[in-house]
């Protein structure tokens, strides 16, 4: 029965996180198809390590996993390419419209144009409404660092667009 | 204040705004703030810029495949309790079955939640090759498809026109009887829609394991509707069927 066991925790554990963790995915990789293949690997990938989850932050556990799997196929995808860097193609996502509200795309734009470190910040705090601690845990970085890329993140937005600044 | 003062005080006026502040350092922060117009504005510019993004940005739900991946890695559905029963005491099958039998008489109905059952049945659905027994986008193939396999016939409509294809039908077991399906597309959606006959009931809608529900009655029909669609959307759906 352990496999089923598995799947119970992977149910609990898991599954409440893979919407928040494809959502990041997306924001990283901005394609559909490839945030998909990243978070089906990814859910592969916990299921078969679900054992080494000491139930610790489940949700910090999976987004690490997805992220650091997003990471990967950006590398890999651009082999010379550091993740601080931003991406190459900045067209916005092909059905952008999905992600905004009608008529409101200048901040997908400038969200989108960010640097990928600040924008899975960014991304985390504000859509995903996560703890300095998680959003460390799921980067990989001390949470100082959280603190000030979260700030150049929103210094940019809001230099970005219009009407934010007072 | 200072330029130095005030940019020190930049990470705190964030971390207040995402409440991330003891309730000394927040003290703080307002103090500083009372006092300096510049670092309100940063404050209250920050104010806006999470207002709007929390506004603008939808939160996407799941795609499809990823949910039956879930679904699959995921525990079995839901063994009812009496087959869970039969599998660990198989000799007591037959008893069990007689049991059920008279708890059917004598006892009242246990109390199922039909959101669990729908949502559940949804997920089940999702798993490859379940989700359409008859695959036709014409009501008039799908609404004969039903008859002789449940005792009433069920409205079927296409709403192509204005976005919710109908994709095809199944048969069900929900609310302890057959019942017939209707699933529609929405975008890269499914929409289960589930309709029997029945007294009318109250309205209801809601989330479970990340679904949307919505149920409604109509001119003697009770009406499910499962999805990952967002609710407005289930909402607008649901709005065409009155």
């Amino acid at each position: 029965m352990s496999g089923s066991g598995a799947g119970e925790i992977f149910a609990r554990v898991v599954t409440p996180h893979l919407p928040a963790a494809y959502r990041l995915a997306l924001w990283l990789l901005r394609d559909r198809a490839t945030a998909e293949d990243v978070v089906q690997d990814a859910a592969e990938r916990a299921f078969r390590h679900i054992a080494t989850f000491r139930g610790e932050n489940a949700c910090a556990w999976v987004l690490r996993i997805v992220r650091n799997q997003a990471v990967e196929t950006l590398a890999k995808s651009r082999p010379s390419a550091e993740l601080d860097d931003d991406l190459p193609d900045d067209a916005p996502l092909a059905d952008a419209a999905l992600f905004c509200a009608e008529g409101e795309t200048v901040l997908h734009a400038a969200l989108a144009a960010l640097p990928p470190t600040l924008r899975e910040c960014l991304v985390l705090r504000e859509l995903e409404e996560m703890s300095y601690r998680d959003i460390a845990d799921i980067v990989g970085i001390p949470v100082g660092t959280v603190m000030s890329r979260l700030w150049r993140a929103r210094q940019m937005l809001m230099d970005q667009t219009e009407g934010l600044r007072a | 204040m200072t330029v130095e003062s005030c940019e020190d005080m930049h990470l705190l006026i964030q971390a207040d705004h995402d409440g991330e502040l003891n309730a000394a350092d927040a003290a703080r922060v307002a103090a500083h703030l009372q006092t300096c117009p510049a670092c309100a504005a940063q404050a209250a510019a920050l104010r806006r810029l999470s207002t709007r993004l929390r506004a603008e940005f939808v939160p996407e739900v799941l795609p499809l495949r990823l949910q039956a991946t879930a679904a699959r890695l995921a525990a079995p559905p839901r063994v009812p309790a009496w087959r869970a029963a039969r599998r660990q005491y198989p000799g007591f099958a037959v008893g069990l079955a007689l049991a059920a039998c008279l708890a059917l008489v004598v006892l009242p109905r246990p109390p199922v939640d039909l959101a669990d059952e729908a949502v559940t049945a949804h997920i089940r659905a999702l798993q490859p090759g379940h989700l359409i027994d008859v695959i036709s986008t014409d009501k008039h193939t799908v609404k004969p498809w039903f008859n002789g396999k449940l005792d009433y016939s069920p409205p079927v409509q296409d709403f192509a026109g204005i976005g919710f294809p109908l994709k095809g039908g199944r048969l069900d077991y929900l609310a302890g009887r057959p019942v017939a399906v209707l699933i529609y597309g929405r975008a890269r959606h499914v929409i289960d829609l589930t309709v029997w006959p029945g007294a009318a009931a109250p309205a209801r809608d809601g989330t479970t394991n990340g679904y949307n529900y919505l149920s409604w009655s109509h001119d003697g029909m009770v009406f499910w509707a499962v999805s990952d669609l967002n609710k407005a959307e289930l909402g607008s759906f649901a709005a065409l069927w009155h």
